[in-house]
């Protein structure tokens, strides 16, 4: 019997970080599509009913841009048409003056380079799908709840950020309603500040109210820790994030050496390691039903993990399928073992336990 | 449980101390009142007993302040979150989190309390406040009297052994206020746990107060049984004032215990007042007429089809429950808010008192607010002489934001008066002010009716508008159900009545001056 719950935010943010891994490996459109569809399918099937679980749209819009821009660009600012190249037709061109050469605006528009421009487009707007996906399944404030414990500050920060500024723009609009009740209504700096000022106290305020409740209700609570070991904590969180950082660019970028991007990545996680074991040797804090941490997030990462390992290993198959050429023009084959790999993602859908019901925000 | 030994508390820049020697304790188990006049240190009270005061506020805490033995001295707010919980008036500036589950645990993950308490005592609070039904639900949604239950829930759940609460129903309505009361009665009986609780409600919660600390305004606490303090205090529910004109003894505290002594005053009480419950100003002249008036706020009609008139010179008090329109039809009337359909004939210029009232105040001072106004459309000193006129005393100097509630509402109707507008319509002046300051705008209101002005007010406050209003109408739903002479209207439904009122019902007096009238 599989009960309705929320997955682990962190099962989901593997998942979607490693689809997007793998979409970075390859510009052949078939796969591209296939990763799309892999995404649909899951967050259509796995998403909560609540209002940040709706805005997956938003990221597939801001896809469909992506290719728009990168097309349109391409095709203005043509360069490097050889002659084997299929032209569609020719934009009126702008005449540079000879220093400047080496930029052509408008000009013939070829097949070939529109092409490119799309699969290009498609490879960026799919790492942000994976993105927006691995948001709209995870409640991102759950998310924040899953940082360590020397990091948790930083993650009360963005809650109450996250939480105050629809506050402030209920303020707003009040005193803007409120100043047309007062005669003499002035314009331009003087009714900037009218409507600044009160929202200024307003937010003062509140902020000194919430900073009094907080201290109240045992916020910032020291427990045992020295102030040295905090600050050694917070020091070596943070290096191994940045390490971490420096270490996913190496091995994402492939004009960076590999053995760069591990040893960033190794002493990311290395640092983060003792981050973690010094912080949680001070336990001043619990954590009010964590989520769990059980086979279905094991197999949905797994699914995701191996995703990206069949396509940056590129054992088993041609390699060079993963990036058909477009010279010649020809369809692009659909390798197999790429193929399964990514429809093996797509199984997260089915791994996961479905949401809850009642929209738990 | 709560000891107070030679207390003073000075804040930095004061000359006089907030509080000066105060020595009293409060037992174990106690539901203890704290009254007294606004800006009197009623905050500040409450505050020492976790240590915000001074360790948060700043300022200098001389004696010394101990619960359940440990002194506020030697440890932070922070330290005593265990043992004392902490409500304050505006429950959505103290919450943290954005869901009513995970803001009530919040307080225990920071104590480290262990997963499976959490999750026993977060169901057992959720029952205890009636709340779960709301459980998942974001904080933002509920209404005022959801959220200060929510926000009382979530001090509880640490298991404190002290709950001090602030005002905690300023910012509601009646209907949420009531809710809110009622949770906290039950606490007391049910839990045991011990509540300070500072309250202007009083006719709501005295009856079940076994103390009272009466917070005089020179620094000095008094402590007592509720009926000792409240026979001396000038702050006090209309049944008590009427206890006292009457000569009942023991004081009564509820309407219940009035009724019980009022027998033999009502039958030497003509049945019609000899005098009116107000002395009305009207003239009859047509001040304004609406036609039709709809509002619309998306696919919610808040206003649906209001004709209404005013006249110069009467008080009309405009009542009714949250969202039932009040608020737009004011707006509406005024011109500034919006207007689907219907007409306005104003005769003259129409003035509006918005809720929040300090969202007029953008000046550093008070004085240059006042000739700001004068600019507006005035001879200069107007302003400062009408507001002398409502208020005396406030200085140039100050600023508009370290005003009390009253002062605030008396500087911005002050502006508003500038202009000289013949009608004046308030929304819901009445909240957060003490018995005082509600007196004092009850006199100004009727000040500026005797000037031929047609004066609106919104409220909730039944004992408000029984003072002050010629008129009554209630509307419900956008739609007016009732418009009538207050005596009529105020009188017409037990639950709708002044205290007053219900004491004496069925005959029809709404306040103590009536009374005064016929015993002399």
């Amino acid at each position: 019997m599989r009960l309705d719950r929320a997955l682990h935010p962190v099962a989901w943010w593997l998942w979607a970080i490693a689809l997007a891994t793998a979409a970075s490996q390859t510009s052949n459109p078939l796969l591209l599509l296939l990763i799309f569809a892999v995404l649909g399918l899951v967050v259509t099937a796995r998403r909560a009913n609540a209002p940040w679980a709706r805005a997956f749209h938003y990221y597939l819009i801001m896809a469909l841009i992506i290719i728009a821009i990168r097309v349109v660009f391409r095709s203005v600012f043509a360069t490097g048409i050889t002659a084997d190249d299929h032209i569609l037709f020719t934009l009126p061109q702008v005449r540079l003056p000879e220093w400047y050469a080496g930029i052509q605006i408008g000009g013939p528009v070829s097949l070939q380079a529109t092409l490119s421009a799309v699969i290009d487009g498609m490879r960026l707007a799919c790492l942000l799908c994976c993105i927006g996906a691995a948001n709209s399944l995870a409640n991102p404030k759950r998310a924040l709840r899953v940082l360590p414990g020397a990091l948790y500050e930083l993650g009360v920060a963005v809650t109450v950020a996250l939480s105050v500024a629809p506050q402030l723009v209920e303020s707003v609009q009040r005193v803007a309603r409120a100043r047309k009740l007062r005669a003499g209504r002035r314009r331009g700096l003087r009714a900037f500040r009218s409507i600044a000022l009160p929202v200024l106290h307003d937010a003062l305020d509140r902020s000194l109210k919430l900073a009094a409740a907080m201290d109240s209700r045992g916020y910032g609570r020291t427990g045992a820790a020295t102030p040295r070991s905090r600050r050694l904590t917070g020091a070596l969180m943070l290096a191994g994030m940045a390490g971490l950082c420096v270490g996913a660019y190496g091995l994402l970028d492939p004009s960076v050496p590999r053995a760069a991007g591990i040893t960033g990545f190794a002493a990311g996680i290395a640092c983060s390691a003792a981050g973690l074991a010094l912080g949680s040797r001070r336990v001043s804090r619990t954590q009010y039903r964590p989520d769990p941490w059980r086979w279905p997030e094991w197999t949905v990462a797994g699914c995701g993990v191996v995703t990206a390992v069949v396509l940056s290993l590129g054992l088993g198959y041609d390699p060079a399928a993963l990036n058909p050429v477009l010279y010649p023009l020809q369809w692009p084959d659909l390798p197999l073992l790429p193929t399964v790999a990514i429809l093996l993602a797509g199984a997260a859908a089915f791994a996961s336990p479905p949401p809850p019901a009642g929209a738990r925000a | 449980m709560i000891e107070f030994a030679d207390v003073s508390v000075t804040y930095e820049e004061a000359s006089q101390p907030v509080l000066r020697d105060v020595s009293l304790s409060i037992p174990e188990g106690e539901l203890c009142l704290v009254i007294g006049p606004t800006g009197t240190g009623k905050s500040t009270l409450l505050g020492t007993i976790n240590g915000l005061v001074p360790h948060f506020t700043g300022g200098t805490l001389a004696g010394r302040v101990s619960v359940d033995g440990q002194s506020t001295a030697d440890h932070p707010p922070r330290e005593f979150a265990g043992l004392v919980g902490v409500v304050g008036q505006d429950p959505v500036a103290g919450f943290v989190t954005d869901t009513v589950e995970e803001e009530l645990a919040y307080g225990m993950e920071q104590l480290a309390i262990a997963p499976s308490v959490m999750r026993t005592r977060v169901e057992e609070t959720l029952d205890l406040l009636g709340l779960a039904d709301l459980r998942h639900r974001g904080l933002h949604e509920l209404s005022g009297g959801q959220q200060q239950r929510v926000a009382i829930g979530a001090a509880l759940t640490a298991h404190p052994r002290v709950l001090v609460l602030d005002e905690p129903t300023s910012a509601l309505d009646p209907t949420g206020a009531e809710d809110v009361l009622a949770a906290i009665t039950r606490l007391v009986h049910d839990l045991g746990v011990t509540v300070v609780l500072a309250e202007h409600r009083l006719e709501r919660v005295i009856p079940y107060a076994d103390r009272v600390l009466y917070v005089a305004g020179d620094g000095t606490v008094e402590s007592g049984t509720p009926a000792r303090i409240l026979a001396l205090s000038r702050v006090a529910p209309p049944l008590v004032h009427l206890g006292r004109l009457a000569g009942w003894e023991p004081l009564p505290l509820s309407v219940r215990d009035a009724r019980r002594h009022a027998g033999s005053l009502r039958e030497t009480l003509p049945p019609q007042p000899p005098v009116p419950h107000r002395r009305s100003h009207a003239t009859g002249v047509t001040a304004l007429t609406a036609q039709g008036i709809v509002v619309r706020h998306g696919a919610v009609y808040a206003v649906r089809g209001v004709d209404v008139s005013l006249y110069a010179g009467q008080v009309t008090a405009l009542m009714g429950r949250n969202g039932s329109g009040k608020s737009s039809l004011l707006w509406a009337l005024h011109g500034a808010g919006p207007r689907s359909a219907g007409k306005v004939d104003a005769a003259e210029k129409v003035g509006l008192v918005p809720q929040t009232a300090t969202d007029l105040l953008y000046l550093d001072t008070v004085g240059a607010e006042l000739s700001q106004a004068d600019r507006d459309g005035a001879a200069t000193g107007t302003a400062r002489s009408i507001l002398d006129s409502l208020a005396a005393g406030i200085p140039d100097s100050a600023h508009p934001r370290d005003l009390s509630a009253g002062q605030q509402l008396a500087l911005v109707l002050a502006i508003q008066l500038t202009v000289t507008p013949g009608v004046v319509l308030l929304d819901e002046p009445t909240r957060g002010l003490d018995y005082d300051a509600k007196a004092a705008l009850a006199r100004t209101l009727d000040q500026l009716a005797s000037q031929g002005r047609s004066v609106v007010v919104a409220t909730h406050d039944v004992e408000f508008a029984a003072t002050v209003a010629d008129r009554v109408v209630v509307l419900a739903e956008g739609e007016i159900v009732a418009d009538g002479p207050a005596p009529e209207v105020l009188t017409a439904s037990p639950s709708f009545a002044p205290q007053i009122t219900k004491v004496l019902a069925p005959l029809p007096y709404l306040t103590l001056g009536q009374i005064q009238a016929v015993t002399g």
